[in-house]
């Protein structure tokens, strides 16, 4: 089985994020880049399909030339090769996509397995879209899956309940936390995938469907109302509660 | 802009509420533009409950390849109905749903996609959105480039309003799709989640952290959420310790939620949690420890022993709201 995962980096969730200069994204300095947490799912999982079925595990990235560091992780992990689309930080999900389909087209996968979500953008758009460009059945937020011949079965969570989806191959699958356990890579493959080739490629031409106008740290504006435990402050939370919020 | 289209989602004789949103949201910027309905088999109740909310009109979608729903086919219609009506804005909620066709349907209407949008503008002919980023660190305004536009919209931020005087709504049965025979994912089942409402859809919620010590005191959790009509979540910690199914966890790696009220008992409140409930209406936070990082982001904290506040509160929310 031929299967293609598509990975990216983010900053850490704990670090401090800061607008930049261009009002519109980011700071990047000082902020600490990582593999996406749903990604790690998403290498496990096509690692899986690998060792059940036979077949290679290519991993793709688009974004900058520091990709090539979580590139080196899914190596590690197992992964049998590496591809970087050389792109700057897209904030439109559209482009993003038309390189990884792009890609896709001549790599040929049975199967395609992302993240659920990029926790940067937190846009949830790509797999779908990926899978609309290719023309390819797509199940979201999956956190089971199982292929018998070319039929995968998924379970995916959905408000108040949990959908059995099932599709044909070649398909393009999400990946929710739950779907399993990621590996740690063992310092001896680390070690070797650092001398792993990596592969580079162009970006799509599409240009952006979407632009950012500017960017805000939210203003929380909290009312910050501190008590203690004694009956007399618990009634007092209650009274404002239902006379002054209005929620009981 | 020339119209908008709307996804609705049926759910017994009416639709889900953030159906109701995303109506309230597409009248509030059409102008003179007009707003129509989109719904896959949809009962005559359930587009008839829209009227309530000022939609006029509803385009019925009943192919057989929409039932059971298979996500594809279903974009494909919308796509069409889109096209059909001429409208150049599609509106739907970013909810489990939303969140998968929306791309899709943007693609096929060659739009851009502003997805888990929070508030929603008239731009000329277009629309301006903001939604929030890097797990709601900051929030950034966004709009499309395309003559058309997609947006999902985050549910219970928009408030769903009923107009004065409902209307009939006028209902039409959409053709069927051209591309039948393309492939497509299929829902061959859905099991239903005993118990409460979900998280995500709750109007209140009630989560427990890994200050309750143990799963056997979530009954002090579930006593106040049921002297609230609320759901029970769960913060990360407490999932991954097993007390607590992933399904009620709250925050980056569960569910993203925006009741009107979210009480935090025994959460410290770290990044990942806020980051699925910071667009909270009201946060009470109870909390032993007063510099909790939960506390910055509460309207109302309780600093104290959750085992002593918490049975104090539910009796005192019991006596007002009368439920036990």
């Amino acid at each position: 089985m031929n299967i293609l995962v598509c990975i990216s980096q983010v900053p850490d969730t704990a670090s401090k994020i800061s607008v930049g200069a261009d009002g519109k994204s980011i700071n990047p300095q000082g902020v600490k880049f990582i593999l996406n947490p749903y990604d790690e799912f998403a290498i496990e999982e096509g690692l899986r399909l690998k060792e059940k079925s036979s077949g290679t595990v290519t991993t793709l990235t688009v974004g900058a030339e520091s990709g090539k560091e979580i590139l080196r992780t899914a190596l590690a992990m197992g992964s049998d090769a590496a591809i970087l689309v050389k792109d700057e930080i897209r904030a439109d999900s559209w482009v993003v996509a038309s390189s990884i389909a792009e890609a896709a087209k001549e790599l040929n996968p049975d199967i395609i397995i992302l993240g659920r979500q990029s926790i940067d953008f937190d846009s949830f758009q790509i797999p779908s879209m990926l899978a609309e460009m290719l023309g390819w059945p797509n199940v979201s937020m999956v956190s089971k899956m199982s292929i018998e011949g070319s039929t995968i079965s998924c379970e995916r969570d959905v408000e108040g309940g949990r959908e059995v989806v099932s599709s044909s191959l070649p398909c393009v699958i999400s990946a929710q936390k739950g779907l399993n356990d990621p590996r740690y890579p063992k310092l001896p493959d680390i070690m070797k995938a650092k001398a792993k080739p990596i592969a580079e490629r162009a970006p799509s031409a599409q240009q952006p469907r979407v632009v950012s106008a500017d960017m805000h740290l939210p203003d929380t504006k909290r009312l910050n109302k501190m008590f203690g435990e004694t009956e007399a402050d618990i009634s007092e939370v209650v009274r404002l509660l239902h006379e002054e919020a209005k929620v009981i | 802009m020339k119209g908008i289209l709307v996804f609705l989602e049926g759910k017994d004789d009416g639709l889900k509420r953030s159906s109701y949103e995303a109506i309230t949201a597409a009248r509030s910027i059409a102008g003179s533009a007009p707003v129509v309905g989109v719904i896959v088999h949809g009962s005559e109740a359930q587009m008839q409950s829209a009227g309530a909310y000022g939609l006029t009109s509803c385009m019925n979608a009943t192919s057989d390849a929409l039932k059971p729903f298979a996500n594809g086919h279903v974009a494909a219609a919308i796509a069409d109905v889109a096209k059909t009506t001429n409208s150049d804005v599609v509106l739907m909620a970013a909810n489990a749903t939303g969140k998968d066709i929306g791309p899709r349907v943007s693609v096929r209407l060659e739009a851009g996609m502003l997805a888990d949008c929070i508030e929603l503008h008239a731009d000329g002919d277009s629309v301006i959105a903001t939604r929030p980023v890097y797990a709601g660190k900051a929030t950034v305004k966004v709009k499309t480039t395309t003559p058309s536009t997609v947006a999902t919209l985050r549910p219970n931020v928009f408030t769903a309003r009923k107009v004065d005087s409902p209307a009939t709504v006028n209902v039409q049965t959409a053709a069927s799709s051209s591309d039948a025979s393309a492939r497509s994912s299929t829902v061959t089942n859905i099991v239903k989640n005993e118990g409460s409402t979900d998280v995500a859809e709750a109007d209140i919620i009630v989560s427990g952290g890994r200050g309750l010590k143990g799963p056997e005191h979530f009954n002090l959790i579930e006593n106040l959420a049921k002297s609230l009509g609320a759901a029970v979540g769960a913060s990360r910690a407490v999932v991954d310790a097993g007390w607590r199914p992933h399904r009620e966890q709250v925050g980056q790696t569960g569910k993203t939620v925006s009741p009107s009220m979210y009480v935090a008992c025994g959460i410290s409140g770290a990044v990942q949690h806020l980051a699925g409930m910071s667009t909270s209406k009201y946060i009470v936070a109870i909390n032993k420890d007063k510099d909790a990082p939960i506390f910055k982001m509460a309207d109302y904290g309780i600093v104290g022993d959750v085992f002593e506040i918490i049975p104090k509160l539910t009796e005192k929310i019991s006596a007002v709201t009368g439920r036990s």
